[in-house]
């Protein structure tokens, strides 16, 4: 263990070898080793295999939906996180304390659960759906409905990466700004977004990371319709009752590369930030 | 997630400042617009489960309890659930432990590794167990030898949902113990209190609210982890259904109001575990005042 990471600094405090040894056993067993036998599949089958899968005209539109939607859901998502984390930072009202909770919901309600209330509220016989139907918008068992789900599950990363950024916000700044003449309007969008916009992008990614491998809440309002509502997990699951493992692999990786690439545009954005604005 | 303190730069309400604030009216609309997206995209779906749940009256929803497939998701979830959370309450206090108080080379790569189960969706969670421990997975042969059977039966299911709720306590730790420091574990240990009753009299009481934070909403998302558990459980009905996979047999055979009342309690899990939040949020902001009162 010493070898791999070694104490920067002798330290007083106990447990180092102990814990860290641990840490690291865990990680290799539960996570590490799990996921080589994931590269290890995929590299069996080799890059013209995996070619050869993702050409198949249902996992490439499974792919088209995942990955398009999540980007719509994520858009609207980030917009409207940004509104919601202005108004639960910057004003006091009654029934904040509410909303802020309710912000959560999404990390602590299962998935199913929110697919299944999903699913009644926008059926065409449910509440929101009878009333949307009538309006001609058909929304569960279409695009729409994957779009729905998305949304909700990108609700709290997209308002709070962006919450602790608009509280740290220096008002003297904002003060200079509109000493020197600009409207509320033009402080908001040329002094105070731009410093937001790094968090507002890193909550937009984690939110598409996120809803590129949604799969809970998304099936039972997608309709499942191949070529048309049918997402990329739900194709892994379908490809393995199958037996159908290279298939299974090869779309999972694809994913995967889809949610690493996202996480290492986050570590750009975030140095990006520290660099010009100084916070992370 | 990082922690809400209330900003100190709010509005205090009867002291507008029209330079550094919004008009009355526009702070009613961006008030008005975030509270609709919320009630409309995450209250409502919270409401429709307790109303679908008790469309049909209380005694429906009670009966609900009675049948035996119900039951038996219910002891094989807490089952998965009591292994899981402590599994990963251990895991959490070691890698926030040795993350958080020691400086060493190689520590962002291992915050990314503990990261990774976050990014990985649900499906290839429990497809990376299929393909070690499947029926033409890795370690088949061995498991055929020791006449293990491990995906498509608990010890699977286990796997998976510790796998997915791996980060979550270390997650919520490591970034509470690194604002702490070290200051206070170096003056008991020079006091000559051992490491154990150093950690045990002056690191848990400093992140007591955050691990029982974390611990519940470990514990409601392992209870309710639904794509992992789905691939490797193999849908077996009274053997190797969890609540969330009962849920889905129950709406897909159209019983809705059995599906939504299996659904309430983790629901109301879900609801508690966000008011705990709310409230340690809401008396830990008070302790912050009283302090930066001194």
């Amino acid at each position: 263990m010493y070898g791999i990471a070694r104490q920067k600094e002798p330290s007083v405090i106990p447990g180092f070898g102990l814990t860290l040894g641990y840490t690291i056993l865990i990680l290799s067993l539960i996570v590490l080793l799990p996921l080589c036998a994931l590269i290890l599949k995929a590299s069996s089958i080799g890059l013209g295999g995996m070619l050869a899968v993702l050409r198949d005209p249902r996992v490439a539109s499974a792919l088209r939906v995942s990955f398009g939607l999540s980007l719509i859901a994520a858009a609207v998502s980030s917009f409207f996180g940004l509104i919601v984390a202005w108004v639960l930072t910057r004003y006091r009202f009654p029934g904040r304390r509410l909303l802020d909770a309710v912000v959560d919901l999404p990390f602590a309600l299962p998935t199913a659960v929110a697919g299944i209330a999903l699913a009644s509220l926008y059926a065409p016989n449910g509440p929101l759906g009878g009333f949307l139907i009538s309006l001609g918008i058909k929304v569960a068992y279409t695009p729409i409905g994957i779009f729905v789900a998305l949304v909700f599950i990108g609700v709290p990363f997209t308002v709070r990466t962006v919450e602790p950024l608009i509280a740290e916000i220096e008002r003297e700044v904002e003060e200079a700004s509109a000493t020197l003449g600009a409207s509320r309007f033009q402080t908001i969008r040329d002094v105070i977004l731009p410093s937001l916009f790094p968090a507002i992008l890193t909550g937009f990614a984690l939110a598409f990371a996120r809803g590129i491998g949604e799969y809970g809440s998304v099936i039972f309002i997608a309709g499942n319709l191949p070529y048309v509502s049918e997402i990329a997990p739900l194709l892994i699951v379908i490809k393995l009752s199958e037996f159908d493992y290279v298939g299974a692999c090869a779309i999972a990786c694809l994913m995967l590369t889809g949610s690493f690439s996202c996480l290492f545009l986050i570590n750009l954005i975030q140095a990006f930030a520290r660099k010009r604005f100084g916070y992370a | 997630m990082p922690d809400q303190a209330v900003s100190s730069n709010a509005i205090v309400p009867g002291k507008p400042n029209r330079l550094v604030t919004e008009s009355t009216v526009v702070r009613i609309a961006l008030i008005a617009i975030a509270a609709a997206f919320l009630v409309l995209f995450l209250i409502l779906p919270l409401v429709a489960v307790f109303q679908q749940a008790l469309v049909k009256g209380l005694n429906a929803y009670f009966d609900s309890f009675a049948d035996e497939d119900a039951q038996a998701a219910i002891k094989l979830s807490l089952y998965v659930t009591a292994i899981a959370v402590p599994f990963n309450l251990v895991f959490g206090l070691a890698a926030s432990w040795s993350i958080a108080k020691f400086e060493f080379t190689g520590k962002s790569f291992l915050l990314t590794l503990i990261d990774i189960p976050f990014s990985v969706s649900p499906v290839v969670s429990g497809l990376i167990f299929i393909l070690l421990f499947g029926a033409q997975g890795y370690f088949a042969p061995l498991l055929r030898t020791l006449d293990l059977q491990i995906v498509f039966a608990t010890p699977g299911i286990v796997l998976a949902t510790i796998f997915v709720t791996l980060p979550l306590v270390a997650r919520q730790l490591i970034p509470l113990m690194q604002e702490q420091g070290v200051g206070d574990e170096e003056a008991a240990l020079t006091l000559g209190a051992s490491g154990l009753y150093t950690f045990v009299t002056v690191t848990l009481p400093n992140i007591k609210w955050g691990l029982l934070y974390s611990v519940l909403l470990c514990n409601a998302r392992a209870l309710g982890e639904f794509g992992a558990v789905s691939v490797v459980s193999g849908h077996i009905r009274g053997l190797t259904d969890t609540i969330p996979l009962h849920v889905e047999i129950l709406y897909n055979e159209y019983n809705f109001v059995g599906a939504f009342a299996v659904a309430s309690l983790l629901a109301g899990l879900a609801l508690v575990t966000l008011a705990v939040k709310s409230l340690l949020e809401w008396l830990y902001a008070d302790d912050l005042a009283a302090s930066a009162g001194h």
